[in-house]
């Protein structure tokens, strides 16, 4: 256990250093959200005052946060498919450690990146005099949602780390996945407004759930019953992902 | 050989359609540095990543530093040090991250690490350059830092996969002598290699592998006697595409003489294989004047590891091959 221990934290602090030492890859991924809520919100705030009674950037907010979550968690496995790549990883493979302290201190590393990642958006919230309705527990509350929409997008992300051959196809996954499926959720325009079959998407997309609970918590407060929903949502989710890539990870890693 | 670190017995790997090896045996004696040439393709490096955990064999029984490969994969990976042939540093990191990344990943405990990391570092002549990312270090220092990385755990048994490879003529005599270093510490060292002069300086043993099979294994200097034959080389005057016809014709014509036991193209020459210079060296002379065919130089000369790699792998006939091997 202790080997384990050693052997996952020597990886995650490998990461570290990359996310310390190329903070423009973690700007890359905040290009979209911080477009999105400047732009996006500026427009739409005149237009959404009427029909939303409120601040469209504070509605805006939450689909803002999943966006960020998503997307650095579903890029997180792209530095895997270097590693395989170049060669680093057989090298590593040849070492004696567990595969999982590979898998570990990748996961570990993507989601303090996103968690990092969400601070900074909610920090750019605070400067467009977005209060979170919550208040600081609040906060706490939404970074949790976060993490828990990134853990099952980390997952599929490791799988096509791992099943894919060569990065060109992992960026075009991720170009029309990220962006689209924020349009296919509640982000920016109530569900019920969405037309019949983006609707129909929005309702199995976990984005949806983890926006209508950061929503309740910016918008209006604590309010148990969405988030007792949203949790079960985001875990049936993370569940799902962890017992299908354990099964698809441990082939390709054995 | 009871000592042996190594010991393959009738490997066999194919992938797909292609067999990578097809039946290959043999043994490394503990503290030797052994030598594994062939062209590229040969089979190499499918052999080091079957030794050394990566890649799972189709038949055979391979047992690493008294390990199975199959049964106890992670027993062998402890014992073993491995370099691949593609650089494998992370430009973000620096040296010192490198060696304490890979002393985690070898479970190292921390008391031991950090002089662990000066020894090695002094080893291939890295000291003084800790704090140096590996994005800014030339192509021969990276080289050097990938060696540290898997010298860092002290294994008895490297592998070196091409350790030389592009690599200036300086640090390529610097590897060399690491190399030569880790054995005078009794570690044996695991070289594939399609370099001569790297095999002839540094193996104590050579395995000569060819389309998956073993043409030929023992000492360089036993090999070398065992050809029995002198070499001469002949390179053809004239324009470029007249040279490579007249050395065709030339080939065919001294393939009849008696005294000629084979022939071998290496590029614009042609080495043939004859018991004795003196004897032959009149009569191909003869023959390239009958058929006017120019000649530029010829040398003659004992043979030396490149004729025996040239002679198990290069274009020898079918009846050199079925008499020698």
């Amino acid at each position: 256990m202790s080997e384990f221990v050693q052997e996952t934290k020597a990886q995650l602090v490998r990461w570290m250093i990359h996310l310390r030492r190329e903070p423009f890859n973690m700007a890359f991924n905040l290009l979209n959200p911080v477009i999105l809520l400047i732009f996006m919100g500026g427009a739409f705030q005149g237009l959404a005052r009427d029909s939303l009674r409120g601040d469209y950037r504070a509605y805006l907010l939450p689909g803002i946060l999943a966006l960020t979550a998503f997307g650095n968690s579903i890029a997180g496995g792209i530095p895997l498919l270097f590693d395989k790549e170049n060669g680093f990883l057989v090298r590593l493979m040849s070492a004696p450690i567990s595969r999982n302290s590979i898998l570990v201190g990748r996961f570990l590393a993507i989601n303090i990146n996103t968690m990092l990642q969400c601070l900074i958006m909610l920090g750019l919230g605070l400067i467009f005099g977005i209060r979170i309705a919550a208040g600081f527990g609040g906060v706490l509350a939404l970074l949790i949602i976060g993490l828990l929409l990134g853990f099952g997008v980390t997952v599929i992300s490791l799988i096509l780390a791992f099943i894919l051959h060569n990065h060109g196809d992992f960026f075009a996954i991720m170009g029309i996945s990220a962006l689209p499926l924020t349009f296919l959720s509640s982000a920016f325009v109530p569900i019920d407004s969405l037309p019949l079959w983006m609707r129909l998407v929005a309702w199995v997309n976990p984005m949806t759930y983890a926006i209508d609970a950061m929503r309740s918590l910016v918008l209006t407060g604590w309010d148990g019953s969405v988030l007792a929903q949203t949790a079960i949502a985001l875990l049936v989710f993370d569940g799902a992902m962890f017992w299908f890539g354990g099964r698809i990870l441990r082939r390709h890693l054995a | 050989m009871a000592n042996a670190v190594i010991r393959i017995e009738n490997l066999r790997k194919k992938y797909g359609p292609i067999t990578a090896l097809d039946g290959i045996s043999l043994e490394v004696e503990r503290g030797q540095i052994f030598g594994l040439l062939g062209p590229n393709g040969a089979g190499k490096t499918t052999a080091v990543k079957i030794m050394t955990t990566l890649v799972r064999p189709d038949e055979g029984k391979v047992e690493v530093a008294g390990a199975d490969v199959q049964t106890d994969p992670v027993r062998v990976r402890s014992l073993i040090g491995y370099v691949p042939q593609e650089l494998t540093v992370d430009p973000y990191l620096t040296v010192q991250e490198h060696l304490r990344y890979y002393a985690d990943l070898y479970h190292l405990p921390a008391p031991v690490r950090e002089s662990r990391i000066r020894e090695v570092l002094g080893l291939v002549g890295l000291a003084g350059q800790e704090s140096r990312r590996a994005k800014y270090l030339s192509g021969g220092t990276k080289k050097k830092l990938d060696l540290a990385c898997g010298l860092i755990h002290r294994p008895p048994l490297i592998f070196l996969d091409e350790p030389s490879l592009g690599l200036d003529v300086h640090v390529r005599r610097d590897v060399w002598s690491y190399i030569l270093r880790l054995k005078e510490q009794g570690t044996t060292v695991f070289l594939c290699t399609n370099y001569m002069d790297e095999a002839e300086q540094l193996c104590d043993v050579v395995s000569i592998i060819d389309h998956g099979k073993i043409a030929v294994a023992g000492a360089p200097a036993a090999l070398r006697s065992q050809l029995k034959k002198d070499v001469i080389s002949i390179e053809i005057a004239g324009a470029n595409e007249h040279r490579r016809e007249a050395l065709e014709t030339l080939e065919k014509a001294l393939c009849r003489l008696a005294i000629v036991q084979g022939t071998v193209k290496d590029g614009a020459q042609l080495k043939i294989y004859v018991e004795s210079n003196e004897i032959a060296l009149p009569q191909i002379l003869q023959s390239s004047a009958s058929l006017s065919i120019p000649i530029r130089t010829i040398t003659y000369s004992r043979p030396g590891l490149d004729e025996v790699f040239l002679h198990y792998t290069g274009r020898a006939s079918a009846e050199e091959r079925e008499k020698d091997v």
